[in-house]
């Protein structure tokens, strides 16, 4: 088992496991990735925080990372794995991962574990976030400036609170500056299929939106609006490789602080179960910089954005009305956490049926 | 351009792999040996088809190290199974788990690149053709190919006298053998086409599809080409019509839910299994005339007595 993990271990951490002695006396942090650490997105952005972290900490720590673990059963092999190979702290970096992580951290006792973007602890298990609707608010009033049409469309993955925030915030945001303004979803059911993506890219273009967004993880999308000649926001790193005229600009998930200082309290000992949920202002997440569009539109985005890192604005804050017209919040009332973390329902003006 | 003509457009492009992949695999299991490879053979094509036209700067010459590639790589499959006399079903899943692998590590420096795309090759008149011309004739070279590919494997497999032999083999190695039919030197050469095959398959995802490389990028579309040649029953028309059925359904049901029809969403991803499964329930009703075509040898080893 052993030689099994040497394989799959960063070339960091085969360093680490050569120089033999030393070696043992560092604490090991460990990862599990759900795609690969170079896709381009949400994985990428989570192993550029381990490089980060890595670099921090090196005299004290050595990392260890699985990628491309599918969520489900073979996660809690994973993840148990892990556990078992001594490794202190343990980053589990998919909301699919939850139940495996709690199932593990039961096992597991001494073993510190944090989940991202679920919301279920333990005494060893804790949970970080990060607010990236912020940022889809901002991208929804860059879409309804820079739409001629006012329909973009929305690549989504799976039907989990996470992503409905998403769609959320981005329709309240371009409805702030076009109270008509429209958006079409297509669920791909998947994370990590360039070609369904792109599948799902064409249709929407080929259907009239002029806008595209994506919460799912590779640049293909990106690149079908480059070819068609629209404009696109880029998801969890940016890509503005793949759509150097396209991107408008893209939520960059920057997890490195938040690794460094939850792996420092951990090695002096002051690890404790948190739900942490960062956003902006914490610099977790970042947004790309602002291209493609003009100024007017550049100075709104920056604006909006200097208004959510110092608190004055948050996206949801009514008045705000269900997708079926009922009340949600009212005028001035902003929404607590845990509605937004369990979120199931869409709000008012999302043209689409949420799938149950 | 209408909203047909754009499906139908996407519908190609989606097809196309499933369709090249599987018309490779068919002729592999005509011979009687069962390729659960394809998925490992179509990526080290689309790494190596990336690769080379990154390097080179031509597509055209990536699309044959995609071919080449996968050609190469079959042949490892075939050298364990057909010399060696592994268990294909195992072997050939460890040739999907290593291609997979293998082509990460490959393509890693060639991540994030901007792909090259192969640019589609009007034919003359043929192109001018209202509605047809821009669909069919007005594509790149990979789809010219497939089409060209399963007419030829139609003509081989059934009225050349090669083409018979390989049938023979697959149906019965003692009897071809006895008969002095190389039956590993048939075999050797029907793996290498069906890796050929999906290498070009490959190409097509990073140098048509998506023209990019991501590590994985091929998503499960070889074990759906391997499910293409059952649906088929081996009949290589048979398989166009499917590999386009199940690119058609995929393709509308995302139309579908963009247009806002309501449907939940989980149904409709669902639909291009679905209607694969009632096809197949359909053609396996005609219990004969499935038997008469699956190759009666089909993953069982062949030792010859010397």
């Amino acid at each position: 088992m052993k030689k099994l993990l040497l394989v799959l271990a960063s070339s960091a951490a085969a360093i680490g496991f050569a120089t033999g002695a030393s070696a043992q006396e560092k604490a090991k942090i460990c990862f599990v990735y759900v795609g690969a650490k170079t896709d381009g997105g949400w994985t990428q952005a989570h192993d550029i925080g381990r490089q980060e972290l890595e670099t921090a900490l090196a005299d004290k720590i050595e990392t260890q990372y699985l990628e491309s673990v599918p969520e489900g059963p073979d996660a809690e092999r994973a993840i148990e794995r892990l556990a078992r190979s001594g490794c202190g702290l343990i980053f589990t970096t998919s909301f699919g991962f939850m139940d495996a992580t709690i199932k593990i951290a039961q096992k597991f006792p001494d073993v510190k574990f944090e989940h991202a973007t679920g919301y279920k602890t333990a005494p060893n298990v804790a949970t970080y976030n990060s607010r990236f609707y912020e940022g889809r608010y901002i991208q929804g009033q860059i879409a309804a400036k820079m739409s001629q049409k006012g329909v973009a469309g929305y690549i989504a993955s799976f039907p989990i609170p996470e992503v409905v925030m998403g769609i959320n915030a981005f329709v309240i945001g371009a409805r702030s500056v076009n109270p008509d303004f429209k958006i079409k979803v297509v669920w791909a059911n998947t994370w990590f299929d360039p070609g369904k993506e792109a599948d799902a890219a064409k249709a929407l273009v080929d259907q009239g939106v002029d806008i595209l967004t994506q919460h799912t993880d590779t640049t293909a999308p990106m690149q079908v609006a480059a070819e068609r000649g629209i404009k696109a926001f880029g998801q969890a790193s940016d890509m503005i490789k793949a759509g150097p005229e396209t991107q408008l600009t893209a939520i960059v998930d920057t997890w490195g602080a938040y690794y460094i200082k939850r792996t420092q309290a951990f090695l002096d000992g002051k690890w404790e179960t948190t739900s942490s949920w960062d956003g902006l202002k914490d610099g977790i997440l970042t947004m790309a910089p602002y291209t493609n569009m003009p100024d007017d539109v550049k100075k709104l985005a920056e604006e909006t954005e200097a208004k959510i890192k110092s608190g004055e604005l948050k996206p949801f804050t009514g008045p705000l009305k269900k997708q079926d017209g009922s009340e949600w919040l009212a005028a001035g009332a902003a929404s607590d956490d845990g509605t937004l973390l369990g979120m199931n329902f869409y709000v008012e003006g999302v043209d689409d049926q949420l799938p149950k | 351009m209408g909203i047909v003509e754009a499906i139908l457009l996407s519908v190609i492009t989606a097809a196309t792999p499933l369709v090249l992949a599987a018309i490779g695999e068919l002729v592999t299991e005509r011979s009687g040996v069962l390729n659960l490879g394809v998925e490992g053979m179509m990526i080290m094509g689309a790494v190596s088809a990336f690769a080379i036209t990154q390097i080179t700067g031509s597509p055209y010459l990536g699309m044959l190290a995609g071919v080449a590639c996968g050609a190469l790589f079959s042949q490892l499959f075939a050298f364990l199974t057909l010399t060696l006399v592994a268990n294909q079903v195992a072997t050939g899943l460890a040739l999907t788990l290593l291609g997979i692998g293998v082509s990460g590590m490959m393509g890693e420096s060639f991540l994030g690149m901007q792909g090259i795309k192969l640019q589609p090759i009007a034919i003359p008149l043929l192109a001018d053709i209202p509605y047809l011309g821009p669909l069919l004739f007005r594509q790149d070279i990979i789809f010219y190919l497939s089409i060209a590919i399963v007419a030829g494997v139609h003509w081989f497999l059934f009225r050349s006298r090669a083409g018979l032999k390989l049938r023979a083999v697959g149906d019965s190695h003692a009897s071809a053998h006895a008969l002095g039919v190389s039956v590993i030197r048939t075999r050797y050469l029907a793996v290498m086409f069906g890796g050929a095959c999906a290498g070009l398959a490959g190409a097509q995802l990073s140098l048509v599809y998506t023209p990019q490389w991501v590590e994985n990028m091929s998503a499960g579309r070889g074990w759906i080409a391997l499910a293409l040649v059952v649906f088929s029953s081996w009949r290589p028309w048979r398989l166009v019509a499917g590999g386009y059925l199940f690119g058609a359904v995929s393709i509308s049901q995302l139309h579908a839910q963009a247009f806002g029809l309501g449907i939940p969403s989980q149904l409709l991803s669902s639909l291009p299994y679905v209607a694969t499964i009632v096809v197949l329930i359909l053609i396996s009703h005609n219990r004969r005339m499935t038997l008469i075509n699956t190759p009666a040898s089909l993953g069982k080893p062949f030792v010859p007595d010397r």
